[in-house]
């Protein structure tokens, strides 16, 4: 399978003014993301996930490394203007504040947006915008003022944004962090949608487990460096490693594992509480059967 | 929190589906008719024209008269300058210095009317039935030949419709900020007006902070939605001029060439401004 984005010995380091140290936000950081994958990157406030996220969509230069964006070199010296627009036309991001990314004062202006930047004729833009707004479930408020809409109405616009521009890939830089749990679970369940029945390549940038247990494929950063890296399961089957960076991991690991330390034979990739309640049981039934 | 910004009426009448660009070029036309009538007869065939479009925009007249209210001192001032001073031919009143003409008084009339009839028919045009956005839209449409001169107009017209989308968050922040300061003990609304004034400072502070940062944030977004200024820019929404505009604008000038005609041939109490 080709790499959609691929960071290679990635290192950044803010400058410091004046009396204020240089602070290094990332040490050598690789991993891949395939086409088509779900990857979440988890790490908390000040592990280096923001910076990782304002580089893949070029807004800052990294001091060393390289990224490969769809199979093009977008750092080092000879990286031109043109090569940023046509990677930026292939990898959208959909930021953590819903207010400081829409642009128009009508819904369905803010959607044609982007198509209208990349001068696609109108009536393209019209049949684009609709789909979009139909992805994301927003089609009924189209005519609406954004600043009237929820905050996770406002979030799922600017995906529809993202989404009418065609982008095989989309960076999720916090996007739920501003949203209550309701807003939270829509946009959650949009960018699923899109991973799996678009075939739309996440990246999802987050500091909640629950989400992050979603995905194929969790990196998590702490202190600018890659802890660990797998599948979900993977990940939190060492809660003790997460917990040292000061990571949770999801309440449902947590409660397995504690059961697992306390002598139980469960499972340790449920992440939902339904499976977790049907594990438990499992388990005790089991232990029953045994005295029994 | 909804702001009346040029109060939009929403509605589905004629003067509501006009291009807002045809509603630009009619309200400047429909300026120049009425500083084309000179006397009593042709700012009557304007007033009828304007009540017409009024009762053609189905607009509440409550709030037409509404939109009055600001222009109430200047008109009463134009008024009372235009009756004490006018040396007319006919003396109506002569107590001590106070001389009223009768020309004085017409011309008086007239003068508010012109006053009224502006505010009216623009307003109309442009505000109770035209969405900010679309005005914006209609004026950098109207304008784009001159970006051909090197007249950045596809940037100003961004400029307006960011302004108009922040106007409502920024309010609404606003609020935010003076609850805040109020649940730490300010006071806005006693003392001096320079207490007052000094009392904001906190207020105004905070809001410009936010404000930069927000700019900064729509900046990235934009930038990563490809955004690179207006060349090889399309638009969803392409405005099309439809046979109304045409016959609307077609009406006015009509309007136009009847005042002229009504200035010559019935050459009634002429107004001098």
């Amino acid at each position: 399978m080709k790499n959609a984005i691929e960071v290679k010995d990635l290192s950044f380091t803010y400058e410091g003014y004046g009396d204020s140290p240089d602070v290094t936000a990332l040490r050598d950081v690789s991993f891949t993301v395939p086409e088509g994958s779900f990857t979440a990157i988890l790490g908390h406030n000040g592990s280096g996930k923001s910076t990782l996220a304002s580089i893949l969509c070029m807004l800052e230069e990294p001091g060393s490394g390289e990224v490969i964006i769809y199979g093009k070199r977008m750092t080092g010296e000879d990286v031109t203007d043109e090569d940023i627009f046509e990677a930026r036309r292939r990898v959208g991001m959909v930021f953590q504040n819903p207010d400081n990314q829409i642009v128009a004062t009508v819904v369905e202006e803010d959607v044609a947006f982007g198509c209208e930047n990349l001068g696609i004729p109108s009536a393209e833009i019209r049949k684009r915008v609709d789909a979009a707004l139909d992805t994301v479930g927003m089609r009924k408020y189209a005519r609406h003022s954004p600043h009237k809409l929820s905050g996770g109405q406002k979030q799922r616009v600017a995906i529809a944004g993202v989404i009418a521009m065609k982008r095989d890939c989309i960076i999720f830089d916090e996007s739920t962090a501003m949203l209550d749990p309701l807003g939270r679970r829509d946009v959650m369940e949009t960018i699923e949608k899109l991973n799996h029945e678009d075939g739309v390549t996440v990246i999802l940038i987050t500091h909640y487990m629950e989400e992050a247990s979603r995905a194929d494929k969790i990196i998590v950063l702490d202190g600018g460096r890659v802890l660990t890296e797998g599948t979900p399961a993977e990940v939190f089957s060492d809660p003790e490693k997460l917990w040292e960076a000061s990571l949770d991991v999801p309440q449902s690991t947590e409660l397995l594992y504690r059961m697992k330390k306390a002598g139980y034979d469960v499972r340790l990739d449920i992440f939902d509480a339904e499976g977790c309640a049907a594990e438990i049981s499992r388990a005790i039934e089991k232990r029953r059967g045994k005295r029994v | 929190m909804d702001v009346a910004f040029g109060q939009y009426c929403e509605g589905d009448s004629l003067l509501h589906r006009l291009d807002p660009r045809a509603k630009l070029i009619i309200s400047i036309l429909y300026i120049v008719v009425i500083f084309l009538a000179k006397n009593v007869f042709a700012f009557a065939a304007v007033t009828v024209a304007t009540l017409a479009m009024i009762f053609i925009s189905r607009i509440p007249k409550v709030i037409i008269a509404g939109g009055l209210k600001p222009i109430l001192f200047i008109a009463m001032f134009t008024a009372v300058f235009n009756i004490f001073f006018f040396k007319g031919e006919t003396l109506l009143v002569d107590v001590w210095i106070i001389k009223i003409y009768l020309e004085g008084l017409i011309n008086a009339g007239l003068i508010v009317l012109r006053i009224v009839l502006l505010l009216i028919s623009t307003s109309l045009l442009l505000t109770y039935t035209t969405t900010p956005i679309a005005l914006t839209d209609g004026l950098e449409q109207l304008l784009s030949p001159l970006a051909k001169i090197g007249i950045p107009i596809h940037d100003f017209s961004m400029m307006m419709t960011i302004a108009l989308r922040f106007i409502p968050t920024l309010i609404e922040e606003t609020d935010k900020i003076m609850n805040a300061q109020k649940a730490r003990g300010a006071d806005f609304s006693s003392g001096s007006i320079i207490k007052r004034v000094r009392a904001l400072i906190p207020i105004i502070i905070p809001l410009f902070v936010s404000a930069f940062r927000r700019a900064s944030d729509l900046a990235t977004a934009m930038e990563c939605r490809c955004y690179t200024g207006g060349k090889g820019r399309t638009r969803m929404n392409v405005l099309h001029a439809s046979p109304r505009d045409f016959v609307f604008t077609f009406c006015v000038i009509c309007l136009g060439a009847g005042v002229i005609l009504i200035n010559i041939y019935a050459p009634g109490y002429s107004v001098s401004m």
